[in-house]
């Protein structure tokens, strides 16, 4: 079987990092994604944007340029469009490139697979036309196409960012529907503290309000009750602040912060907890990224939402370790060359629990309506979900009993945390005690012609 | 470019090529993603629900939510995850009417 010594899935700026960093000490790297191009969520195409784009994203995005020219080293080996779909605890990975499936293992393995969106399960989120306004940012990215009538709605500074490029991009979002409110902010303040040590992620946040506000794009904040209206696409966004206010619009764009993409370490049984600041499920780690399972290491904000810079630190922390447990580096020396590194991710930590306070998930998205879909896929409703719990549904996988949620192509990505959370409200528990969906491979549907294909040498192996 | 797209490209001046979907013939930009560039071009609903029948589009972009799937040569894909190359056929993804018929 393909072995290196360091795999990595992942090509975001943690898996980037942790590739340069373990090339340059000397190991064989591969590096695995499903993008056809390096750079993850916040760098995605950087390689490629033209310039025009370029300047509408901004010298954050930009910056990811540096990341993506340092792994072009020939001690790494880029396997770009390659969906993984199961990993073994002996840091075996299989994968799928256009339909053909193969295997590769690694004497060390790095799982960096990034963030997904919160859910934000309101009346009428499945509508065509809403997106999440990670979508539309990936749009404009990848693909230089904004919505021309859009409202953001949620929280958390990623809607700035992108309501900030929707301006620069000459199609100004319609208007900000915000839900966290006064209260958020007040619970905040003790960590401003933090905050101002973090100060840069700060002053970026504010110049991106200061561009909204400059372009005219009304604020609503404290937003209560949203749903969007529409027949069969999404025509119109309601809320109440104040009063009910409707806004008519083509496009509506969702977000309320990013949780880790655990569908990796899950597979692998790795021991998760809840991060009750974040409200959402970690995989266990120590400071280095290595998890419950030896030499397998997680990193970037699959590891605990701390955004890129974070990822692109803890990324290069893991490539040394990685090169000191394959005796590249003496133990001594690891350590000497990680203090800057564990000094600049403090300081770039410093400002998430305020950001953590002061953008929560909103109350809504946590207790949705028993009308709400929560399961995109298996269209299952949060009063179907109440009604397991009253019939003794202790956990999501019982849950499965019960219903269908979580059973559908997305395997839970986007209900898995309502799931948990209607459940530990419904019955009185944690959302620890409730826990989550047990997530089993493939974690991407694969078709039999690649399983079929990929047992070949397997057998070949065998009688040979 | 569709003006009546809810879309707006930003780059509308990119090579194209045929793509047809559901029958109907489209110029998308040649290697750009495919969900991006129906998008663009107009197109609304991707794909019916298997459950209920309910329209569906794009919602993540990042291969996550699977409400973009289209079929391919008889292959259910993700359009999101999938390049324009000219002469595409995409038909839309079976969903409650053809389960159930
Ligand atoms: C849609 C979206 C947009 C975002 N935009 C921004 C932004 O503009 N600015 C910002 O500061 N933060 C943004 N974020 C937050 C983002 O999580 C971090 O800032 C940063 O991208 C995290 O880096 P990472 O290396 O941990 O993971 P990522 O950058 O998310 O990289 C993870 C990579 O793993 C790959 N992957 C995952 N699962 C598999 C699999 N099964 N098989 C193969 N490959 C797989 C993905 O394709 C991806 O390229 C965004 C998040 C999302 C979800
Ligand atoms: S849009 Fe979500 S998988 Fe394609």
């Amino acid at each position: 079987m393909d072995e290196v010594d360091l795999l990595i899935l992942g090509a975001g700026p943690a898996g980037m990092a942790a590739a340069a960093e373990a090339a340059s000490a000397g190991l064989s790297v591969a590096l695995l994604d499903e993008q056809a191009r390096p750079g993850g969520q916040i760098y995605r195409d950087v390689t490629e944007v033209p310039k025009a784009r370029a300047a509408i994203l901004g010298p954050e995005y930009t910056a990811g340029r540096r990341l993506a020219d340092a792994i072009t080293t020939p001690r790494i080996r880029p396997i770009p469009g390659a969906t993984v779909w199961k990993l073994d605890p002996d840091r075996t990975v299989a994968y799928s490139v256009d339909g053909q499936a193969a295997q590769i293992r690694g004497h060390r393995l790095l799982i960096a697979t990034g963030a997904l969106e919160r859910p934000v399960p309101i009346p009428g989120w499945t509508l065509p036309g809403v997106m999440t306004a990670g979508a539309a940012q990936i749009l404009l990215k990848q693909s230089g196409v904004v919505p021309r009538r859009a409202v953001i709605a949620g929280c958390g500074p990623l809607v700035y960012l992108i309501g900030a490029q929707m301006v620069r991009a000459g199609t100004p979002p319609l208007a900000l529907v915000e839900t966290q409110t006064r209260g958020d902010f007040m619970a905040a303040l003790p960590h401003l503290g933090g905050a101002l040590k973090g100060w840069r992620a700060m002053a970026k946040g504010l110049g991106w309000i200061a561009e909204l506000k400059r372009a005219g794009v009304p604020r609503h904040t404290g937003a209560r009750d949203l749903a969007v209206e529409g027949e069969g696409r999404a025509q119109a966004l309601s809320f109440t602040t104040r009063s009910r206010q409707r806004i008519d619009c083509d496009t509506v764009l969702l977000h309320e912060g990013v949780v880790p993409n655990t569908q990796a370490t899950r597979s692998l049984g790795l021991p998760h907890r809840w991060d009750a600041g974040q409200h959402c499920f970690v995989p266990d780690h120590d400071r280095w990224g290595e998890t419950a399972l030896p030499g397998i290491y997680v990193a970037g904000d699959g590891a605990g939402i701390g955004g890129a810079l974070a990822a692109e630190l803890a990324g290069r922390l893991v490539g040394l370790h990685a090169a000191a447990a394959l005796g590249r580096w003496e133990q001594a020396e690891r350590d000497r060359l990680a203090v800057p590194l564990f000094a600049a991710l403090a300081r770039e930590r410093a400002a998430r629990p305020f950001l953590d306070a002061a953008y929560p998930p909103s109350p809504q998205s946590r207790a949705p309506a028993d009308a709400t879909i929560v399961c995109r896929c298996e269209e299952v409703t949060a009063g179907d979900i109440r009604r397991y719990a009253r019939l003794g549904c202790t956990g999501p996988n019982q849950a499965k009993a019960f219903g269908r949620a979580g059973m559908g192509p997305c395997q839970g990505r986007y209900c898995g945390l309502t799931v948990t959370s209607i459940l530990a409200e419904s019955n009185g528990k944690s959302p620890q005690e409730t826990g989550y969906y047990r997530i089993r491979p493939p974690l991407k549907p694969v078709t039999l012609g690649e399983l079929a294909a990929m047992d070949v040498p397997e057998q070949q192996e065998k009688s040979a | 470019m569709n003006d009546a797209s809810p879309f707006l490209e930003l780059e509308p001046d990119a090579p194209r090529v045929t793509v047809r979907f559901d029958g109907t013939d489209y110029a998308l930009p040649e290697g750009a993603n495919l969900a991006a560039a129906l998008l663009a071009a107009g197109v609304r609903i991707f794909r019916a629900t298997p459950v209920s029948g309910a329209p569906r589009a794009p919602f993540c972009m990042m291969g996550a939510c699977y409400d973009c799937l289209v079929q391919i040569d008889g292959v259910t894909r993700q359009a999101c995850m999938t390049r324009v190359t000219d002469g595409l056929v995409v038909e839309r993804a079976p969903g409650k009417d053809q389960k159930d018929g």
